[in-house]
């Protein structure tokens, strides 16, 4: 970058706001997906809109491309640099700017942390619901840019349904209001799309969220069954009885290892474990628990316990949210995968997922969100071993296919990022992915704002759709266009 | 006359759709005609593309409780075949004998349950759209947790069908309730109706529903679940205000605002803090008020204008869904320019529904 430029960039952030210095770079070369690397120009840190709205300014001016930053934790390479580009962090935007809890709304800026909303409001009985496992270090901006789901969106919907409106840099550097603090804001509902739009239409830089009451009672069940299909099957008699629970979560044996390696949950060393939460007024969720534990019995529970105090629902909660980092506790290395299939499709996946893994000698590790049918498999492997880490990753896009073939998706809650763009028309059709595109197009013409994401090829945004010609309604002034 | 035309495909409706472009003719796409004088007059269409034929019910996939449906189909016709396992589109709009889908995703139409479950743009997991050009896109998924690619549906839901035509949907279900039970309670004043409809909201109580209709000052509650939960929460409910029993009749107030008779029909949102206020202010006796902020009202010769200057200087919007001198819509914030982009992207020749959206779109 020259001279000039830097200069201009540092009158916009300041010193403090301007990262430069290789060495310095290294720490945003990439986010929680390792394996791809890219070293960004510069890494400029704001600390207001108007100084975002500048530096994405410059870039337009200069046609350089942006890479938005909230934590690094996410792990498809989101916000891994593009080349040429410079990094925008918005860690130091990390103000609770507003409380208003008669209307269950919080306005905050991107770089607050998830696990703070909540801590905010937890006093008055509320809480933010999204709670993806890294909600200690994530920040909001990030969980908008992907989307971010947890294990209890099950019952209270993804960070889309939790955010009422946005302030946003568009990659030109205007400033717009995306929804409102009101519902139903007149006009095409943009909040909707720029949410999990990983960052590829623009900088978020306010969040109006929707906060939730406390609900009277949370109860969680772990049930141990012989076999990962067991418990698969117990989800099923749960859903088919119309319970809806906040969360149902599964791990099969090597998960539960992991788990118990690094966090002493006290889980029972079983095939399948099944951790089902419900919550609401006390008598609705004391009635049901009851149909619950019958139902997993049925389904052959050889052991069933449900938490006897908040202490013990955290530590049960600690273990499940740690497997992924506990891997390493059992494996040198590991890839965490992110399909979604059907529910009913479980069996069938699990017993493939198995054969797979014979065929290839990789052990996996399974984690999922049993309720909504988000797999979370881990292909453990050995860097060190020659032609394993191919393997593994060869093995964890088998694995996506599979998801793929049984209408699933291949990505529940990660977003699609670097890792995954070339999975994408395997998924969707080319006028599908083209169709999608013309959003962009109407966003970011410049294809400036994280263009290398998502899409394996972009759409010309320059594209001219034939010579217009006036309607007659028109030319004699009934109707008019812009 | 408008030629209407009235396929039984996706592709056929994607051919005609194509061939009117290519002709510039107009367009106005059309479900169940319950809502089609929403939004402004604009331009006259050249063609009424009908869904008409478009009305199956692809997939009940009811152990993954996800539906597949085709646009033309009728609400009522969807929750029958939905209850027959159990399940429910957990949204209650206006019309639904007549209503279709694709209808209600254009017009982004909910009522009270949207309190619990959300509103369409919460329930919808895939949709299929025709766009001018003949492209069929699809986008989303059939399964409730889905990340992969932009999220068309929730642009397409309330674009009145000005991006472009909705030829399919799938949702995410629900289970019908054990048990349902509606509550009603009067109070002597708007204030106390909104203190009352408050503290329930900053409750641990689990409605389903809450409204103020404003005529009979009447709050009402619908609770869902087992017998042992409601009964606890009904006798909960008893210490806040003086709850009866009532109808579930209560829930199509918004319904009975219609026919407008020669008044105004109006929707607006405020801040739930502020119905009281936003409400005493036109006197709106027929007026009914979702505790989420949304409300329905129907008004004689008010100054709708300075009702919406009012609604919208604290943030709100005010929507005039019946015939009128001004503008539908009010003030698009200032997003036009990037709503327009998006129109001219996915219908740069403007054939479909112009000038009957947000702006002139």
């Amino acid at each position: 970058m020259s001279p000039t430029l830097l200069a201009e960039f540092r009158a916009v952030v300041g010193e403090q706001g301007l990262i430069w210095s290789p060495e310095e770079l290294k720490t945003y070369e990439c986010d929680g997906l390792t394996n791809f690397r890219v070293m960004p120009l510069a890494v400029l840190l704001p600390t207001t809109t108007a100084q975002v709205q500048g530096v994405v300014r410059l870039c337009h001016r200069e046609r350089i491309p942006f890479v938005a930053r909230g934590s690094g934790t996410g792990l498809s390479g989101g916000a891994l640099p593009v080349e040429g580009g410079v990094v925008i962090s918005l860690a130091r935007m990390k103000r609770i700017l507003e409380v208003d809890l008669p209307n269950a709304r919080m306005v905050v800026e991107p770089g607050v942390i998830n696990l703070e909303v909540t801590g905010r409001v937890a006093a008055s009985n509320y809480f933010y619901a999204p709670d993806p496992s890294s909600q200690s270090v994530c920040s909001i901006g990030g969980n908008v840019a992907e989307n971010s789901g947890g294990a209890h969106c099950l019952k209270y919907g993804f960070t889309t349904t939790h955010v009422i409106g946005l302030e946003v840099v568009l990659p030109d550097g205007a400033v717009v209001n995306l929804g409102g603090n009101t519902l139903d804001a007149p006009g095409y509902d943009l909040a909707g799309v720029f949410v999990g739009a990983e960052g590829t239409l623009g900088i978020t830089t306010k969040v109006i969220l929707r906060i939730v009451k406390r609900p009277e009672l949370i109860q969680t069940l772990l049930a141990a069954f012989n076999t990962a299909n067991e418990a698969g099957s117990a989800v099923s008699g749960i859903i088919a009885a119309g319970i809806v629970p906040a969360a149902i979560e599964m791990m099969d044996n090597l998960a539960i290892q992991a788990a118990e390696a690094a966090v002493h949950a006290g889980y029972p060393n079983c095939g399948g474990l099944l951790l089902v939460e419900l919550d609401g007024p006390i008598a609705e969720v004391e009635a049901l628990m009851v149909q619950v534990d019958k139902i997993c019995r049925e389904h052959g529970a050889s052991e069933i316990r449900v938490a006897q105090s908040e202490a013990e629902r955290m530590v049960v909660w600690k273990g499940r949210k740690a497997a992924f980092a506990a891997m390493g506790r059992i494996s040198p290395n590991y890839i965490v995968q992110d399909g979604v299939i059907p529910r009913t499709a479980l069996p069938e996946v699990l017993d493939e997922i198995d054969r797979m893994s014979a065929e290839t000698g990789l052990r996996v590790a399974n984690v999922f969100h049993a309720g909504d049918g988000n797999l979370h498999p881990l292909v453990l492997y050995d860097r060190r071993i020659a032609g394993q880490e191919h393997a593994a990753e060869k093995f964890a896009e088998d694995i996506l296919q599979l998801c793929i073939d049984k209408g699933g998706s291949i990505t529940g809650e990660h977003g699609v990022g670097e890792e995954k763009k070339h999975m994408m028309p395997k998924m969707f059709a080319e006028p599908d992915l083209q169709t999608m595109q013309r959003v962009r197009c109407a966003f970011d013409p410049l294809h400036l704002s994280n263009p290398t994401k998502v899409f394996p090829r972009p759409r010309m945004c320059g594209d001219t759709p034939g010579e217009y010609h006036a309607h007659p309604l028109e030319t004699s002034g009934v109707a008019e266009r812009f | 006359m408008s030629e209407i035309i009235q396929p039984d495909s996706a592709q056929a409706l994607a051919q005609a759709l194509a061939e009117a472009n290519a002709a510039q003719r107009l367009v106005a796409p059309r479900g169940g005609g319950t809502k089609s004088d929403w939004g402004n007059p604009g331009a006259r269409a050249d063609i009424v593309l009908s869904t008409a034929g478009l009305n199956r019910i692809i997939e009940h996939a009811w152990a993954d409780m996800t539906v597949t449906v085709e646009a033309g189909c009728t609400i009522a016709h969807l929750q029958k075949t939905l209850a027959q396992h159990g399940q429910r589109l957990a949204i209650d709009p206006l019309w639904p004998e007549n209503a279709t889908i694709g209808g209600i995703l254009a017009t982004n139409d909910s009522g009270a349950l949207r309190i619990r479950f959300g509103s369409l743009r919460d329930l919808i997991i895939g949709m299929t759209i025709a766009l001018p050009d003949g492209t069929i896109a699809m986008s989303g998924g059939k399964v409730v947790k889905n990340v992969a690619g932009y999220d068309l549906p929730k642009l397409m839901t309330g674009a009145l069908g000005t991006l472009g035509v909705i030829t399919q949907a799938i949702f995410r279900l629900h289970p019908l309730p054990l048990t349902a039970k509606t509550l009603s309670a009067n109070l002597p004043t708007l204030e106390a109706a909104q203190a009352l409809m408050l503290a329930i909201q900053d409750s641990q109580l689990a409605h389903s529903a809450l409204q103020l209709r404003v005529a009979t000052m009447a709050v009402d509650i619908l609770f869902e679940g087992t017998e042992a939960g409601v009964a606890s929460q009904q006798a909960f409910c008893s210490t806040l205000a003086n709850f009866q029993e009532s109808s579930p009749e209560v829930w199509k107030a918004r319904e009975q605002l219609w026919p407008a008779e020669g008044a105004d029909i109006i929707k607006f949102s405020v801040l739930p803090s502020e119905i009281a206020q936003a409400v005493s202010r036109p006197k709106a006796h027929d007026c009914v008020v979702q505790a989420t902020g949304i409300g329905h009202a129907k008004l004689k010769g008010a100054d709708l204008a300075a009702l919406r200057r009012q609604v919208e200087s604290g943030g709100g919007s005010f929507v005039i869904l019946t015939p009128s001198a001004l503008d539908a819509w009010g003030s698009p914030g200032d997003t036009l320019t990037l709503m327009r982009a998006v129109k001219q992207q996915f219908d740069p020749n403007q054939i479909l529904n112009r000038g009957r959206y947000v702006g002139g779109i």
